[in-house]
């Protein structure tokens, strides 16, 4: 086939004017952050971490607080869920891995066998795993069993009259369950302890994150799901949980995290390649701290030393 | 210069120099190499994928007719591992459908419009912004399916979860869209003049010309068209994995959520340690994601083929 080219049209004005235009536009955008300060530091030391979602958000505030005392470090945080960041760590691409569950021992196996190196264990605090719902479903309190009923493979409960609660202002009342996706410490956690090590049921929304299952939640009536407890918000409500059905609801508090009573407390780690030394000890040394420990409780966790460790 | 005067003196016996021949020579051999490169890189990615995904044959876990047909996907369970893909299956083809039911009508009516019936001064314009539709990044779109679509989709549906099969085939059909008229309006370029003018001295109308000559005369180029926005949708990842709600079901209607094979890899290759069966299995699923996509073009060339025979 022939191509003959007589509708093409000279490049008119108006073709020019768009294109400077959006140049235009970039550069302007692009002289904005020029202005900041480049400067140049003649060591800077880079501290890699990776890991656990429900911890990204305190790692991220660690790491901006940690550059005011020592400008000469620089920590980069990344999330992905416990098991990523574990991952990473076995093949030694990254400095330090933050983990909502325990290393497994064929983790730190592998880990051994890939760099020769122990991995060490650091518990920096304590999280109760909360169970949300919108603010407006008239529920205040869920048993362990219901749970497991809720969203185990086998479990029989599938919409909230079953549950003996009715939604305001809502035609369907199927369970919109939320949950992880299966690289998270919070999904294994919640699947060990909850659901007794057997599987969830299909056709749970499997979010990339502990704050976007909460943000689902908060747009959704007839949405459950579990999250860290540093996660809440004004238009989701946490649940009180009774170990068992008929036993007294505990609700999801520091307190009651600390001392086990909340039955879905754990804690939360940080696992480094053999002993650390300098600029990753130091930071580790300092999350530890109570200056460390301080942005671990504003963000709605447990510090380690209240226990009295 | 100096050699093509020499030639011009002697027409019997051309002489170049030495470097010159070997430059030629190289020349040839680097573009002989950049043609066969495209069978080598394709072969190449093939055979790592197919290697990676071999030793799943071996175990005990797998099993083909429960891998292609079973819609359970538990490939972390502490219990009971199994691999069923049919569920993500379902997800990428009811996806990708959804998509170029939408994106097809538009992209060919919009290249129709752009190449044969609009003012050369807004056709300008209309080609500028589609191309900037195109370099629109993926993720991008997946963060207004999250955000702007989803709200939306819940207030006009009143669906409990605005992440669904809806809101993922309308941001693959947007992202589909300028892939679509860009090539179709080449197409429809390619289409000599003179059919055009000799349609209109017959006396057909405008929309007669294009829908009995210009169409039928175009429809290799508008078949490659839509064939690339289907790759588009099926390959896409970052934007299904955040607008369909990363559900592992069956959709039973257009408000379900889904999971498609490429956001199941994208989230999942990540925590699989290397050689574990859950890494092979993910890798088997890129196989099957290869396949799929190579039986869409296959259909499409004995489609042309069909065409062309005609």
């Amino acid at each position: 086939m022939r191509i003959v080219n007589t509708t093409q049209v000279p490049r008119s004005l108006l073709h020019y004017t768009l294109k400077v235009a959006m140049i235009g536009c970039l550069i302007f955008s692009g002289c904005q952050s020029k202005n900041e300060p480049q400067e140049k530091k003649t060591k800077v030391v880079t501290i890699q971490v990776k890991g656990s979602d429900t911890l990204v958000n305190v790692a991220q505030a660690w790491a901006e607080e940690y550059k005011k005392i020592a400008p000469s470090v620089d920590v980069e945080v990344s999330g992905g869920g416990s098991g990523v960041g574990i991952a990473a760590l076995v093949k030694g691409t990254i400095d330090i891995a933050t983990a909502s569950r325990n290393m497994r021992p064929e983790e730190v196996e592998a880990a051994k066998r890939n760099t020769g190196k122990d991995a060490k264990e650091f518990t920096l605090g304590y999280d109760g795993l909360a169970i949300y719902v919108h603010k407006d479903n008239p529920m205040k309190e869920i048993s362990m069993d219901q749970l497991a009923a809720v969203f185990t493979e086998d479990g029989t409960f599938t919409k909230w009259s079953q549950l003996g609660v009715t939604i305001p202002n809502v035609d369907d009342d199927a369970i919109v369950r939320v949950s992880r996706q299966s690289s998270s410490g919070t999904y294994e956690f919640f699947r060990e302890h909850v659901l007794n090590k057997k599987d969830f049921k299909l056709g749970s929304r499997d979010m990339n994150g502990s704050k976007e299952v909460v943000e689902l939640i908060s747009n959704t009536k007839t949405a459950i799901g579990y999250s860290g407890m540093g996660y809440a918000t004004p238009a989701v409500k946490m649940l009180h949980i009774s170990p068992k059905t008929g036993e007294p609801a505990v609700p999801p508090t520091i307190e009651n995290t600390i001392t086990q009573k909340y039955p879905l407390a754990r804690s939360l780690h940080l696992y480094t390649l053999g002993q650390s030394q300098g600029a990753v000890q130091q930071f580790i040394d300092w999350i530890l701290s109570a200056a460390g420990q301080n942005i671990l409780k504003e963000n709605g966790y447990v510090p380690v030393q209240s226990t009295g460790n | 210069m100096n050699d093509m005067s020499e030639s011009d003196r002697l027409p019997t016996l051309p002489k170049r120099s030495v470097v010159s021949m070997a430059g030629e020579k190289l020349l040839e051999f680097i573009i002989r190499l950049s043609g066969i490169s495209a069978i080598v890189f394709v072969l190449a990615i093939f055979f790592f994928i197919f290697r990676e995904a071999a030793p799943i044959f071996f175990s005990e876990n797998f099993n083909l007719v429960k891998f292609l047909f079973n819609a359970e996907w538990y490939p972390t369970s502490v219990t009971n591992v199994r691999y069923g893909t049919l569920a993500l299956t379902v997800g990428s083809i009811s996806v990708t459908l959804l998509a170029m039911s939408i994106a097809v009508p538009f992209g060919l009516g919009s290249a129709v419009y752009i190449s044969e019936f609009c003012s050369p001064r807004l056709k300008e314009a209309l080609k500028i912004i589609i191309e900037l539709l195109a370099a629109i990044p993926s993720v991008v779109w997946g963060f207004i399916g999250l955000t702007v679509m989803s709200r939306t989709i819940i207030s006009l549906t009143g669906a409990p979860v605005g992440v669904n099969l809806l809101n993922g085939g309308l941001i693959l059909a947007l992202m589909s869209v300028p892939i679509i008229v860009s090539i179709a309006e080449d197409a429809l370029k390619a289409v000599p003049d003179s059919y055009r003018e000799a349609a209109l001295a017959l006396g057909a109308t405008n929309w007669q010309v294009v829908y009995r000559v210009l169409l039928p005369s175009a429809k290799n180029g508008l078949l490659a068209a839509v064939l690339l926005g289907i790759g588009r949708s099926v390959g896409e990842t970052m934007a299904v994995l955040m607008a369909t709600g990363h559900a592992v079901q069956i959709p039973h209607g257009l408000l379900d959520s889904v999971r498609t094979l490429t956001a199941n890899i994208a989230a999942e290759l990540g925590e699989a340690s290397a050689s574990s069966d859950h890494y092979h299995v993910l890798f088997l699923t890129g196989v099957l994601l290869f396949i799929l996509t190579f039986a869409v073009n296959l259909t499409a060339d004995f489609v042309i083929r069909g065409i062309r025979r005609k």
